[in-house]
């Protein structure tokens, strides 16, 4: 995983809440066994109506997603991350994610910023007014800037320091590999197995 | 100080605990399927890692699987070629599989508890969401991401971070024609799709108490949808009752052996929940969906609600959004609102008793002009059983499609989907805007609350039908 320290990019502003991983990926884009090329399956139902956000020609290119509360509910599909990361998207801003998704963004290296919904309503606003606003987000210092906007945003110590050292967390887990042979050997012979 | 459930079972499962990381948590069971897997076997091949423990792993297919002519090859290529990098994968990596057509395949949610596999007390994971499904047996039991997926596969372990534990009490008497669904609709309803998240849910109270293992299992699947990973039930004798037996459940000393650590999964007196909700089951009455997330639900005898309803500006837009979706106009009761196709099954409401309470009320009825009903039990056994009490004669003369065991039209990923603009009361636990195909509208029900509706052609309750 490559680390991430900042990132800089014009933003999208996603007047929604409960936006759903079906929504963001539909169940039929899950029947690829890769890992990449979700891009076209993106916001795919949403994507058809000209009017949608991310079919405005101001806002192409843009690699920071300011959503609205509750985001990434529902299934645990990763597809939803690389979904947005497929398309472009580096940081996701919101007032509060679902855990599973969320989850699954530390393992991709997708950032999810949890900021307060008043944050979230100020950059709309400011996005919406100027299409052209960059927004910062530092994971080091974990502040979000955005012309004369600054605020702090919320993200685990530990996803944190994985995220900026790029690591891989399997290759962590195996480093104990002993404390895990020794915890099976003290399981309950009761527990059940699939293999006789 | 005392400990909840939820501590307890975490505590018996921490392999390494250091200050300031996650803990690493051991799992006690991994079910796979073809949608979430794929990649992270791809990732163990080109790592060069084996499965650490295929005897702790099972995969079944059932998300993108037909249930109609199970004994043909999958027409649609993209799916064949999913189930079949399924099968190659736990051919390659010693994965036991139970594939279409196996008297074992089934939604991966039924399979687990119906062999056996989910007991008080373990961790069980899978790449899918609806896992909280197995904590009705007090399990810690939670759905992972494809990462995570891979994780376990490859060291039977995953790094967490403790849940904070909310209490749901449900006390009192469920009224007559009340069930499991409609309290945990009740429950999502009142805490919002978000309350949930960050803890894990415990259901608690004489309700719940009283519930059969399979209502249990419907209110834990829906922990999920209130935005909790995991939902647990304390395991009591309803629940020994029902592991006792199975073929994977522990034999003779080995049984009493289980049933003693068992007993002590519970949540002490003196223990401290970082949040409680109460609620009164001798209030609830059926419930239904209205909007386009399990939170926008309502008592059947209610009326569409209006944005001026909503709590604050956020929810005012969401509850425009849905109105529209759904193509619903405020004051409407929900009642009168007309029905396309009701859907049976699903991992929330797919097993046998859901199937009963259905039969039971399409027994000597015919369906809506118009209406299709489908009826897809939960796995190859709940079918058998289904057709050995009788049921399957009941749906068909009633007009239903008894079809085979799989997710099916819960998340319509295989053929059985709705048509744009098509609305259904799906028993299956999400409404979210096209997850039953794109432009399709659903209202999630009971069993009871779908066999009456799919007999009267709009939402109602088996009372309706006098």
């Amino acid at each position: 995983m490559e680390r991430f320290i900042r990132h800089t990019g014009t933003a999208a502003p996603l007047r929604r809440s409960n936006v759903d991983t079906d929504q963001i990926i539909p169940a039929e884009y899950l029947k690829r066994i890769t890992r990449d090329g979700f891009e076209d399956g993106l916001f795919s139902a949403w994507r058809k109506d000209p009017e949608f956000v991310l079919n405005q020609p101001e806002y192409q290119g843009v690699s920071v997603l300011v959503a609205g509360p509750d985001f990434g509910t529902g299934s645990s599909r990763e597809h939803a991350v690389w979904a947005l990361q497929n398309y472009g998207f580096a940081v996701v801003l919101s007032s509060r994610f679902a855990d599973i998704f969320r989850g699954n963004s530390s393992k991709g290296g997708l950032l999810t910023a949890q900021v307060d919904q008043e944050v979230i309503e100020r950059l709309w606003e400011m996005i919406e007014a100027d299409p052209s606003t960059e927004v910062t987000v530092d994971l080091e210092a974990r502040t979000v800037t955005a012309k004369d906007l600054q605020a702090d945003f919320d993200v685990d110590d530990y996803v944190r320091w994985r995220l900026m050292e790029g690591l891989d967390d399997i290759g962590i887990t195996l480093q104990h590999a002993d404390d895990i042979s020794e915890f099976e050997a003290t399981r309950a012979d009761f527990k059940p197995v699939t293999l006789s | 100080m005392g400990r909840t459930l939820a501590e307890k079972v975490w505590s018996d499962h921490i392999v390494r605990s250091v200050e300031g990381e996650p803990d690493l948590l051991y799992i006690d069971l991994h079910l796979v399927h073809e949608v979430t897997s794929p990649q992270a076997f791809d990732g163990l091949r080109a790592a060069g890692r084996p499965v650490r423990r295929p005897d702790l792993t099972l995969a079944t297919e059932d998300h993108n699987i037909p249930t109609i002519d199970v004994d043909k090859p999958i027409a649609d290529p993209v799916s064949r070629a999913q189930v079949e990098a399924l099968r190659k994968n736990c051919a390659d990596f010693g994965v036991p599989l139970y594939s279409l057509g196996n008297i074992e395949q089934g939604i991966v949610h039924v399979v687990g508890p119906q062999l056996g596999l989910t007991q008080p007390g373990m961790t069980i994971v899978c790449g899918d969401s609806h896992t909280s499904t197995h904590g009705a047996f007090g399990a810690l039991a939670f759905g992972i991401g494809t990462s995570e997926v891979e994780h376990v596969l490859a060291t039977q372990t995953l790094p967490l971070k403790p849940f904070k534990t909310m209490a749901i009490n449900v006390d009192g008497e469920l009224p007559e024609g009340v069930s499991a669904k409609d309290i945990i609709l009740a429950v999502i309803a009142k805490i919002g799709t978000g309350g949930g998240q960050g803890y894990v849910l415990e259901y608690r109270g004489s309700a719940i108490r009283s519930l059969s293992m399979e209502g249990r299992m419907t209110i834990c699947n829906m922990s999920i949808e209130a935005g909790a990973r995991a939902g647990m039930v304390a395991p009591d004798q309803t629940t020994f009752d029902y592991v006792e037996g199975r073929e994977h459940a522990p034999k003779g000393a080995l049984w009493d052996e289980a049933v003693a650590y068992w007993r002590t999964l519970f949540t002490d007196d003196d223990a401290v929940f970082d949040a409680e909700v109460h609620i009164d089951a001798s209030s609830l009455s059926p419930f239904v969906t209205w909007g386009t997330n399990p939170g926008q639900g309502l008592p059947l005898s209610a009326s569409v609600p209006s944005p001026d309803d909503a709590k604050d500006e956020v929810d005012k837009v969401a509850i425009e959004r849905a109105l529209e979706y759904m193509d619903l106009t405020p004051g409407t009761p929900l009642r009168e609102i007309g029905i396309d196709t009701v859907f049976i099954g699903s991992c929330t409401n797919g097993r046998i008793e859901d199937l009963r309470v259905a039969a039971q009320i399409l027994q000597g009825r015919t369906i809506a002009d118009g209406m299709r009903l489908m009826v897809v039990p939960g796995s190859a056994r709940v079918r058998l059983h289904a057709e050995a009490e009788g049921l399957d004669q009941i749906f068909i003369d009633a007009g239903a499609e008894w079809r085979g065991a799989g997710c099916s039209m819960c998340l319509g990923m295989n053929p059985d989907k709705l048509t744009p603009g098509e609305r259904s009361a799906s028993t299956s636990n999400r409404n979210f805007e096209g997850r039953q195909g794109p432009g399709g509208r659903t209202h999630l029900v009971s069993p009871a609350v779908a066999a009456a509706t799919a007999v009267t052609g709009h939402l109602a309750s088996p009372a309706d039908l006098a």
